[in-house]
Order: structure tokens, then C-alpha cells, then sequence
């Protein structure tokens, strides 16, 4: 089986500080790190090599140059193939521009059965980029992967609803995105890094994807940012009074609906 | 060049799951008569319903606010599908072309969405949680909830376009996304966040019926199995109200409780580190930097101290209510609503109060 997995290298938003002073975030020092869906995403990539080693798994991303790093963590983890599209025109693209470009990047790689992707980033939490790439290549998606399985009949997956799941069945080629519950991603084995640090990470500009550029980057994104900032810091709380539990109890409900909350 | 004069009207996708709308879509019904008011022009409320015998759904939503209903009713639309709903939708929108178009982010929103958008070639922004049309309301309310300098917005912009909040970085940045040169402007929408309207039973409405053009051959993926059950996938990081016990609970049966409060208000049970360590409750309840990050719309912390290792897993949280014998503790002080007392006594009445509503 010919497997795509498309990665973001993102910051660790769980670093992300903001300064109370100028309410700016902090960015400085904070690690960047391969998209945690997306490590679901490769997993599942990987754990259909291990049953069937003939398979080969080509991890895509676009992104800075340093996006390289990420990739050579997944041909550790055991990618066969990294490829970085990276270029001036690619940049700011929004969702629907990025998978534009990620659509000609996996149209040149070609011949592929599973395209896995992580759900959303932790950057964007947008979930846009997976579905806007299967839209693109004109292939039946799955989003919010649980479990997959694949069998005679093609293959079936588990999809989770807010109040439950369904087991979905289609056949390749297909997109699927991954959420955390998919699997237990691995770590990279030494061997994985011995073998990483000696294969070339491809990086592709727009003009070896072929894409047009009237449909990728900043100016051609729909969606652009008009402002950006950051909430206004937490006011104090208040203390709930009352004489008796019941009381407290009740004063607690009062408040929490006349704020919506509830 | 799309010509944007063509583009009238806000549509709202009203999801529905069997035969059943969705809270999200009355709200966002209630949003989108906020916003048909900032535009003004006679700017309609229009519900798109995709299902099949979902007819007498579109009484609900008039007497929610829309002024239309589109219906698309086809068997094989009976079950959400990517591609037969992905289809519908695109047809209806060329066919129609609203201004607007507001869908939930619930899981089926959030999966319609960006492939109804990058069909249509259009802008499409995710998970919003506050909407302006008039540039005057969005400095109004950039002033109150945010630290954006507004000087260098001009409120008497006429601009309408339609202007989308979402957090980003895990809620610690916010941007405001526009739709400049394409529609229309689609966004999803966070449940919970936009405020439904009173209902006016009767509320008169037209109804629209569009015929689906649409074979089984454009479905291309099977549903074998839908399963309901609230429990499975319920994970911390996911939950909307996490209720969560610490030291204070004295020893493991006061979970019994705090699970029970759980299942009130239809949240998840969270722990602190110092409850796992007694051996009171399994180590993947824990939150907190060791255990797991979370930002809940409400997290309840009952009998926890707050260490700064746990603050750090749930600070962010939208709410915070904190029961706690010791009022001088950090996490009353960090709380949004702090309640000094014997969580045994406190916790019993919220239970019977929340059941009640």
C-alpha cells in the first residue's frame, strides 16, 4: 500500500505564555514540535507497514525550511520518504490556498492508496486542511478517525460523533484524518535516527508542483486576518456567600445564569 | 470576479441527527437574525434542512427567527454523508447565493464545512466564537473583551462584510478573519457561544423546496453502523465540564460523588495529582502538567488546593468554580466563582438545583 501522511510542524501551544505587560504572546524559547494528530496520523501510516512491510509511507508538509526537522523525526519514527514544499509564494496561504498546494504536492509524489492526516493543528485548530485536500483531489474523506481497519470489502473505519460513533466503510484512495484516540504513537528508534540522518529531506517550490500561483499564498488566500490580539486578562472572581450550603448552592446557579454560562 | 451584489441573504445550516435539530443551529438562527439586522437591505434569515422527512423541522426554526426554510429531502440523504451533503449544499449555494452561510462546529460541521467551501472556491473560517457585521459593534466589542488598540479602526467604515472571531493558539490569541474577495462568507460556529432566540410558536415562514440532483453513486462512503453513546469517547481534553476532586475529598468514595455531579451536569471526572497518588482514582483522570491539559467551558475544582503544577493544566478554562474549605487557597484565588464550604454539604444542593433546571 502507497501511504500519504501530510504533517505541520507547530509550536508546543502548551508553552505558549502571555506577557501580562504588553499582551502579546511569548514565542521565544517555545519548542516546535510535530502536530500531535498528525503523530496519530504517521502511527496508523506505520502500523500498516509493520503488517505489511512492502508498504511505503511518504510524509508531506509545507512549511519554513526548519520544517525539515520534523521530518527527519518521521522517517525516525520509520517514513520511507520526506518532502518539504517550501517556497516564498507558498507563504500565508490560508486553508483553502494550503491545500491547494498540498493537493499539487501529492499529485507529483502519485499512485498513492491512503492519504492520513492529523484532525486539525493545535496552532489553527482550524480541521480545514485535511477535507480541503481530499476536495481537491476529488476523493472521499473520513475525519475524526478512531479506529481503522482494513479488510476484503474495503476499508472500515470508526468515526466519533460528540454523542457516539459510526463505522463508516469506503474504498481507497481516500483521506483520513486521525484523532488522538487512533492509536499510541511511537517514539523514534535509534536505528530510525542512524538511518533518518543519512536521507535526504526533497523540498519542492511551487514551480516543481506545478501549481498555480493565482491559487496559493497570502494574496490568493479567501480568508485573510483583519486583527489579531489577545483576550482581556481574567478579573478577579468573586466569593459566593451565603448561610447555609443550599444557599451558596443557589446563589452559584443565579450567577452562572445570568452570565450564560448555564 | 464575483459579482457580490448577486449575494444576498444569511443562510443557516440547520443540522439536524435523526430527525432532530441540533442546539447549535437555533442559536446560530438567533445569530443570524442579529446580523440580517446590522445589514439591513432586507437581508433574510434562511435555514438550509438536508435530511429526508425532516419537513416538519422547518416550523422549529421559524418560530426560532428564519424567515425561509430551504428543504433538500432525499433517502439518500436520511444519514449525514460527505458527499452527497457536500453536493446538495454546493448546488443549492450556486443556485441561491446567500451573502452568508453559518454552520455549527460540531463533528459533521466541521467535516461539511471546508469541503462545501473549497468547492465553492470560498473563504471559510473555523470554530468561530463572536460575529460582527457594523465596524462600530466590532470596536465595541474589541473594547470590552479584548486588548485590541481599536484607534486605528474607523467606525464609521461602512464596510458589511462580515467579520469572524476565533481563538487561535490554544485560546491564547485571538484573530478576527474577513472574506474580502469571494462568497460566500462561511464560517462554523462554536455550539454553546451564540444565543438562541425566544421562541414564538407559530411564527410564520416560506418554505423552499429544491430537488437534489444527486445518485447513489456520489455517495462514496458506506454507513454500516451509527452508535449512540455519550460515555466511550468522552475524553478531558474534549469535555465541556470537567468536575474534578482532590485531597479534600478525604478518601476515594468521595468520588462516588463527584461522579455523580459528573453525570448531572453532563461533564467529565477530572482529579488533581494528589488523589491519584492516594490511590483514590486511575492516573488518566489526572489533570494538570503531568497528566492532562484542559480548558473546559466550566472546570468545577472540588477540595483541590491548586498546586501550581495543576493550575497549569487548567487555567485557561473558561469558568473556573472552585468548592473549597480553606478560601485562601490558590485555587480560590484563581476561581471565577469561589465557594467556601464543606463540598460533602455544597456539592449535593448543586446536584438538586442543576437537576431541577
Amino acid at each position: 500500500m502507497n501511504i500519504i501522511v501530510c504533517v505541520k510542524q507547530v509550536p508546543d501551544t502548551t508553552e505558549i505564555r502571555i506577557n501580562p505587560e504588553t499582551g502579546t504572546l511569548i514565542r521565544d524559547g517555545v519548542p516546535s514540535i510535530l502536530n500531535p494528530d498528525d503523530a496519530n496520523a504517521l502511527e496508523e501510516a506505520l502500523k500498516i507497514k509493520d503488517k505489511d512491510p512492502e508498504s511505503k509511507i511518504t510524509v508531506i508538509t509545507m512549511g519554513p525550511p526548519q520544517a525539515k526537522e520534523m521530518l527527519q523525526e518521521c522517517l525516525a519514527m520509520g517514513a520511507d520518504d520526506g518532502i518539504l514544499l517550501s517556497d516564498r509564494a507558498l507563504g500565508g496561504s490560508d486553508t483553502w490556498a494550503t491545500s491547494n498546494a498540498m493537493a499539487a504536492g501529492i499529485k507529483k509524489i502519485g499512485n498513492y492508496d491512503i492519504i492520513f492526516s492529523g484532525r486539525q493543528a493545535i496552532d489553527g485548530d482550524t480541521a480545514q486542511v485535511g477535507p480541503q485536500i481530499a476536495e481537491k483531489l476529488d476523493i472521499p474523506q473520513v475525519t475524526y478517525v478512531a479506529d481503522y481497519e482494513n479488510t476484503k470489502e474495503g476499508i472500515v473505519v470508526k468515526r466519533a460523533l460528540e454523542d457516539g460513533y459510526e463505522i463508516l466503510k469506503l474504498q481507497t484512495p481516500c483521506l483520513l484524518t486521525a484523532i488522538k484516540e487512533l492509536n499510541e504513537p511511537r517514539y523514534m528508534s535509534i536505528r530510525g535516527i542512524l538511518r533518518a540522518a543519512k536521507q535526504e529531506i526533497k523540498v519542492w517550490g511551487a514551480d516543481d508542483i506545478g501549481v498555480d500561483k493565482t491559487v496559493v499564498g497570502l494574496k490568493a488566500s479567501p480568508t485573510n486576518v483583519f486583527r489579531s490580539f489577545t483576550p482581556k486578562p481574567k478579573g478577579a472572581g468573586v466569593s459566593i456567600d451565603g448561610d447555609t450550603p443550599r444557599e451558596k448552592a443557589e446563589h452559584l446557579m443565579h450567577g452562572l445564569k445570568e452570565k450564560h454560562i448555564i | 470576479m464575483t459579482n457580490f451584489a448577486d449575494y444576498k441573504n444569511i443562510w443557516v445550516y440547520a443540522e439536524q441527527r435523526n430527525g432532530k435539530l441540533m442546539n447549535v443551529a437555533l442559536e446560530l438562527i438567533g445569530e443570524a437574525c442579529r446580523l440580517a439586522g446590522e445589514i439591513g437591505e432586507g437581508t433574510e434569515v434562511c435555514t438550509l434542512l438536508v435530511g429526508n422527512d425532516i419537513e416538519d423541522l422547518a416550523q422549529e426554526c421559524f418560530d426560532y427567527g428564519a424567515d425561509k426554510a430551504y428543504m433538500i429531502e432525499d433517502p439518500l440523504l436520511e444519514k449525514y454523508n460527505t458527499d452527497g451533503y457536500t453536493k446538495v449544499i454546493v448546488d443549492a449555494v450556486r443556485e441561491h447565493k446567500p451573502s452568508i452561510i453559518l454552520l455549527g462546529a460540531t463533528h459533521i460541521g466541521r467535516d461539511l464545512a471546508p469541503r462545501v467551501a473549497a468547492r465553492l472556491d470560498t473563504g471559510l473560517t473555523a470554530d468561530c466564537t463572536h460575529l460582527n457585521i457594523s465596524v462600530k459593534h466590532y470596536i465595541e466589542y474589541a473594547e470590552a473583551n479584548t486588548t485590541l488598540n481599536t484607534s486605528t479602526i474607523d467606525s464609521e467604515d461602512p464596510d458589511k462584510g462580515l467579520k469572524m472571531t476565533r481563538p487561535a493558539f490554544g485560546g491564547n490569541l485571538m484573530a478576527t478573519i474577513v472574506c474580502k474577495n469571494t462568497r460566500p462568507q462561511m464560517s462554523t460556529v462554536r455550539p454553546g457561544v451564540m444565543d438562541k432566540r425566544e421562541k414564538v410558536e407559530g411564527s410564520k415562514g416560506k418554505i423552499v423546496n429544491l430537488k437534489p440532483v444527486l445518485s447513489k453513486d456520489d455517495l462514496r462512503v458506506e454507513i454500516l453502523k451509527v452508535v449512540k453513546s455519550a460515555k466511550e469517547l468522552v475524553s478531558l481534553t474534549d469535555a465541556e465540564i470537567i468536575c474534578s476532586g482532590g485531597r479534600g475529598l478525604g478518601d476515594a468514595t468521595g468520588f462516588e460523588l463527584i461522579r455523580e455531579f459528573a453525570d448531572t451536569v453532563g461533564g467529565v471526572v477530572g482529579s488533581s495529582r494528589a488523589a491519584v497518588d492516594a490511590g483514590w482514582i486511575d492516573h488518566s483522570h489526572q489533570v494538570g502538567q503531568t497528566g492532562t491539559t484542559v480548558k473546559p467551558k466550566i472546570y468545577f475544582a472540588c477540595g483541590i488546593s491548586g498546586a501550581i503544577q495543576h493550575l497549569a493544566g487548567m487555567q485557561t478554562s473558561d469558568i473556573i468554580i472552585a468548592i473549597n474549605k480553606d478560601s485562601e487557597c490558590p485555587m480560590m484565588k484563581l476561581a471565577d466563582y469561589a465557594i467556601e464550604g464543606d463540598l460533602n454539604k455544597v456539592i449535593p444542593e448543586i446536584i438538586s438545583l442543576w437537576d431541577a433546571e
